[in-house]
């Protein structure tokens, strides 16, 4: 059902297009001006603005087009969008191979304005348009016995530079508990500021779950298994001292090798500052998922 | 056969004053700062972490290149030697650069500077090396190197061995899983630290 959850972040907090190109500009305007301090605070109070167009399609992580952050915007032009289908499989009623329109048909198409956070302790605002994931699983009919939804990316070795290189054991998979999935705050976006959703972004179709690590929200989805057990997750076999499981936003669990408690805004230029990290990203309605589990061992 | 063209080059060489190096890499620092500000090209989106970066591997390329005038003497007869202590006291300045953003722009304040080398072994790691490098950049002089005596000065700028060990390894540890750039770093360092044991070895019993 779509609808269940509403944002604190309004229509208003949307950027009109040719206001976000401008809004750098003056920025940097500002800056050069050194009217720093008026800068700061200016940012603090619209903290809650979506990022702009270009911040959001070329800063990306999408390791099947290479390391860098810019390396997808430039690499991710290859991937091939014909015929996508994703296949559902496991503990289903109506397994299959659909496509992106038979998975959604009756569906509302919603926009959620998300804070997100990459585990690198960058953020951004993010204003997807998609589906809930509970309205698409109860669509295919999860049967009794799920625990926990699987998901994958698509590998296409020919017009993939990263799967070539071979920099990570793909395909790309991620996955979450049931309860998690069926979390209102869950989604399927499938665009961008009402445009389709970009390449470097995850097109066609890709996980939103903005209470965790940006890595959980898996891009290009092929596949949706529905299983009886922890699913593999390819960070979190990589290195689970690093990367867990759950991977929720927690200022309180630094990861390894840097801290968690704050993190940079994207768009803030070179002097910006550090804002603190919330918990669950600011998204308290999802503690009750969570509730007895000690979050520090499950991280 | 190449004899009479290296020959030429030394000549050409011998001719480029030193400090024209720091010019160089001065313009080059103040460059990419101006780029980062106006955020144009790799600096677009974020560039506090692209300015640490670039910063960091400018610092550590000039570690390699330094590292690698002795080879090039001895097995193409191409003589940068004048070049070296530039070389070396204008990576010094790029580390500083690379850990000024790193302090002011990135982490933003002292303590927490304190906790990342405290907590984090690659920052750790990282500052160690750049330590090592400030008696090495102090006594770049002539005046130091009379004071110290050739053979303790020589000792003393052997830390530019394990500097580079250190360098190779802070980015190695840095990056997220597996990337081939910083393998890179460690095995060209690696390699060109083996030459010298395998000569230095050579030269006792002679």
């Amino acid at each position: 059902m779509a609808h269940r959850w509403k944002s604190d972040l309004t229509a208003a907090n949307v950027t009109p297009q040719s206001m976000f190109l401008s809004r750098r500009q003056i920025m940097a305007g500002a800056l050069g001006l050194g009217a720093l301090g008026a800068v700061g605070a200016a940012r603090a109070q619209d903290a809650l603005q979506p990022n702009t167009w270009e911040e959001i399609t070329s800063y990306n992580n999408y390791s099947e087009f290479g390391a860098g952050k810019d390396d997808p915007a430039k690499n991710a032009g290859a991937l091939d969008l014909t015929d996508w289908v994703i296949e559902v499989d496991g503990l289903v009623d109506n397994p299959g191979t659909y496509t992106i329109a038979d998975l959604t048909a009756g569906l509302t198409e919603e926009e959620r304005i998300y804070r997100f956070r990459c585990v690198e302790a960058w953020a951004m605002v993010i204003p997807w348009n998609g589906f809930e994931l509970a309205d698409i699983l109860n669509a295919v009919g999860v049967q009794a016995g799920a625990t926990h939804v699987a998901f994958e990316t698509a590998v296409q070795p020919d017009n993939m530079i990263g799967v070539r290189r071979g920099a990570l054991d793909f395909p790309y998979r991620e996955g979450l508990r049931l309860d998690e999935a069926m979390h209102p705050l869950t989604m399927m976006a499938t665009g961008i500021y009402g445009e389709p959703m970009p390449k470097q972004n995850g097109a066609p179709i890709r996980l939103v779950v903005p209470w965790k690590y940006g890595f959980k929200s898996i891009k290009s989805i092929v596949r949706i298994t529905l299983t009886d057990e922890q699913p593999y997750a390819t960070w979190n076999a990589i290195n689970a001292r690093e990367y867990g499981f759950y991977s929720n936003v927690n200022p309180q669990v630094d990861h390894p090798r840097w801290s968690q408690g704050t993190e940079r805004l994207i768009g803030g230029g070179l002097f910006a500052s550090r804002q603190d990290t919330l918990m669950f990203n600011g998204y308290d309605e999802v503690a009750g998922l969570y509730e007895g589990m000690d979050l520090v061992a499950n991280y | 056969m190449l004899t009479p063209i290296i020959d030429r080059l030394n000549q050409l060489l011998r001719r480029v004053p030193a400090w024209t190096l720091y010019i160089v890499f001065a313009i080059y620092v103040g460059w990419q700062f101006w780029l980062a500000l106006n955020q144009s090209g790799r600096y677009l989106v974020e560039p506090i972490n692209a300015l640490e970066r670039e910063y960091g591997e400018t610092a550590l390329k000039l570690i390699v290149a330094g590292l690698m005038i002795t080879p090039l003497r001895r097995f193409t007869g191409v003589n940068l030697l004048k070049f070296r202590r530039a070389i070396g006291v204008a990576a010094f300045f790029m580390v500083l650069a690379h850990f000024l953003v790193f302090a002011v722009l990135d982490v933003q304040s002292i303590s927490r500077v304190w906790t990342e080398v405290v907590k984090r072994p690659y920052v750790t790691v990282g500052a160690a090396g750049f330590l090592m490098m400030i008696p090495l950049a102090v006594t770049s002089n002539n005046l130091s190197l009379r004071k110290l005596g050739g053979a303790t000065w020589r000792k003393l700028h052997k830390l530019a061995y394990p500097i580079a060990v250190l360098g190779s390894v802070h980015y190695l540890w840095l990056v997220k899983g597996f990337q081939i750039e910083p393998l890179i770093y460690l095995a060209v360092i690696f390699g060109l630290l083996a030459l010298r044991v395998k000569f230095a070895a050579r030269r006792v019993p002679a």
